[in-house]
């Protein structure tokens, strides 16, 4: 076997799209993994924070989740609920965005695609921001931009560390420019959260691309990814149509990323509660 | 003139081709007056004054997918060509001084009038072999980190910064991804807002996405009249919306990427007339117009303290976004 096939051996298919709906279903007792087919008794899976027992494929979570998962329970305060998308540009693609960000709402019960607020973890305090990819993808249009700006702004007023948990295919083409400009908005705000001297720890999930890497997702002091999630700034496919090559294995996966130093740690998502709170009493002890 | 109906038939987009026939026209006159066969100076000159209006007829009612089209186009003067025309004793600047130099962002220092100021841009090329050489103006990471490094350069000696924005995008390689395309802008976002220094965008053709913001997070941000400016490519996001990229002229329209649309929505503080027929018409010219409005727009910043600088940035970017809350 030479080292070309046997790359190829280890390549696996691809990525099946993974729907959240296939684990809402009441009922529905069996999940199969999304990545190596097993089938799994879906408590087992809730129970194993949803990574397949098997292969250790790391199941999307929504924002809730990842609060019962993270957060000390009962601590998490919701900040700024009621900011919602407004269709600005009266866009209409396949949908008028109007009726887009309308259907989002009542599927995932969200109000845009972050939920922001203030938590503990481990008895710390912390300033946290989750997104949410259920919600249009987790894109990042004027409210995903608003909320991580006021978040920030809150934890540099209340001196409380901030952690994002990014899960975002980036951009919200609907809001046109506007989109574009939240990529400025949070990074100038955690330029004022690092002057005023308070840290910030960004986890990538699955996945982190587009505008969200080029901004926050990727200026933490700690870089966190959850294993093979997809990060970076332009998507697979136009890569690989623009060099007219085929990529390598694992390319934009946390793994590789790690390994060209882009992220501090690849953490499991069982280690990651311990992990995170590990770095908040690192950062505070006086 | 003549070189000039020469030098555009070549190159000339779609919706021009009504020039053509006039051009024609001034040909067969100008080739007829030479030959000294009848005094045609009067005619010639009639047909030159009615090319000038069908021009301008053309460029008052240019659909957005058509502005793309201009924004693009290949006589387009480059970012090395304004700083040519617009400042003196430019020294350019090599290097990100961790792995390489990006051709596709140029970056240096130079004279603006009397007064020293730093420059940098996304550099297109006019030919293919220069154009692969600039990689068609889509900076590596080490272009962004280039320009951040020129930045700071400003910043310790208390120089104005003038960008310009020409871009289809931050380039998408292997390379790139490896070496943190995404880190390198999101940092230039954040460094961009902390400068102590005035700081002045000019979006000069294609204003793409973030690889245009990378260098674009001016205290003023300004736009030519047929430039562009937006989040995805008309064709990209025509692509994913709508399924077909065949579609990028609906994707144009509903992105708002005009500079009209774009100071509508605040993104832009001013816009920059061009030449009749687009800056390509009038390569000097455009940069002359530039220059004044850089000028204009930088005298009152030099007056604001390192503080109130960036102030002004922050509460710029800030106020960006369009929500609902109740
Ligand atoms: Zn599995």
């Amino acid at each position: 076997m030479s080292i070309h096939e046997w790359f190829k051996r280890k390549q696996k298919a691809k990525e099946p799209v993974q729907t959240r709906e296939r684990l809402d279903i009441p009922g529905n007792l069996w999940v199969k993994c999304y990545k190596c087919g097993q089938a799994i008794f879906s408590r087992d899976l809730e129970a194993n924070l949803k990574v397949c027992p098997k292969c250790q494929y790391h199941f999307r979570l929504t924002a809730g989740e990842r609060i019962r998962q993270l957060v000390d329970e009962g601590t998490f305060k919701e900040i700024d609920p009621k900011v919602r998308s407004r269709d600005f540009l009266e866009f209409k693609d396949s949908r008028p965005y109007a009726k887009r960000i309308e259907a989002s709402i009542l599927k995932s019960s969200l109000s845009d695609a972050i939920v922001t607020g203030t938590c503990q973890i481990a008895k710390q305090p912390a300033a946290l921001g989750i997104m949410d990819f259920s919600f249009m993808g987790g894109s990042m249009g004027s409210v995903v931009g608003e909320k991580i700006a006021r978040l920030i702004e809150l934890a540099c007023e209340k001196k409380l560390p901030v952690i994002i948990l990014s899960a975002s295919g980036g951009a919200r083409m609907q809001e046109g420019i506007m989109s574009l400009m939240q990529m400025a908005k949070t990074s100038a705000a955690l330029g004022k959260l690092r002057e005023t001297g308070l840290p910030y720890v960004s986890i990538c999930t699955d996945p982190t691309t587009g505008g969200t890497s080029a901004s926050y997702a990727m200026l933490g002091d700690i870089n966190i990814a959850e294993p093979n999630a997809l990060i970076g700034f332009a998507g697979p496919r136009v890569i690989e149509q623009t060099i007219r090559q085929k990529l390598p294995p694992g390319f934009q996966r946390s793994e590789y990323l790690l390994e060209h130093g882009m992220i501090d740690v690849v953490c499991h998502r069982k280690e990651l509660r311990l992990t995170l709170s590990r770095i908040l009493n690192w950062f505070n002890e006086r | 003139m003549k070189d000039k109906s020469k030098k555009l038939s070549g190159i000339m987009l779609d919706f021009e081709k009504p020039l053509q026939e006039l051009y024609d026209k001034l040909d067969n006159l100008t080739a007829v007056s030479d030959e000294g066969k009848l005094e045609m100076t009067e005619e010639i000159r009639l047909m030159e004054k009615r090319i000038e209006s069908a021009r301008r007829d053309i460029y008052s009612k240019l659909t957005p997918i058509q502005i793309v089209q201009v924004a693009r186009h290949m006589k387009r003067p480059t970012t090395l060509e304004h700083i040519d025309s617009i400042f003196t004793d430019f020294v350019e600047l090599h290097g990100d001084r961790n792995f390489a130099d990006d051709p596709a962002l140029v970056t240096g220092i130079a004279k603006l009038d009397s007064r020293s100021v730093v420059v940098m841009g996304h550099q297109k090329g006019r030919t293919t072999k220069e154009n692969i050489y600039r990689r068609f103006g889509m900076a590596n990471p080490e272009g962004y980190r280039k320009a951040l490094r020129v930045m700071r350069i400003a910043e310790r000696y208390n120089k104005p910064i003038i960008s310009f924005i020409d871009t289809s995008g931050a380039y998408p390689g292997i390379g790139a991804e490896e070496r943190g395309q995404a880190e390198a802008i999101a940092k230039n976002l954040r460094e961009m807002a902390e400068l102590t220094v005035p700081f002045i965008a000019v979006v000069t053709g294609e204003g793409g996405s973030g690889g245009a913001l990378g260098i674009g997070m001016g205290n003023r941000v300004l736009m030519l009249e047929f430039a562009i400016y937006s989040v995805i490519s008309p064709e990209g996001c025509a692509s994913i919306l709508f399924r077909d990229a065949k579609r990028a002229n609906e994707a144009a329209v509903a992105m708002k990427i005009t500079a009209p649309d774009l100071l509508e929505l605040g993104v832009v503080d001013e816009i920059i007339k061009e030449p009749i027929g687009g800056a390509h018409s009038d390569g000097k010219l455009t940069s002359h117009l530039i220059k004044a409005a850089i000028i204009k727009n930088l005298d009152p910043l030099l007056k604001l303290s390192h503080r109130e600088l960036i102030a002004d940035r922050y509460n710029k970017f800030r106020k960006m976004g369009v929500f609902l809350e109740d």
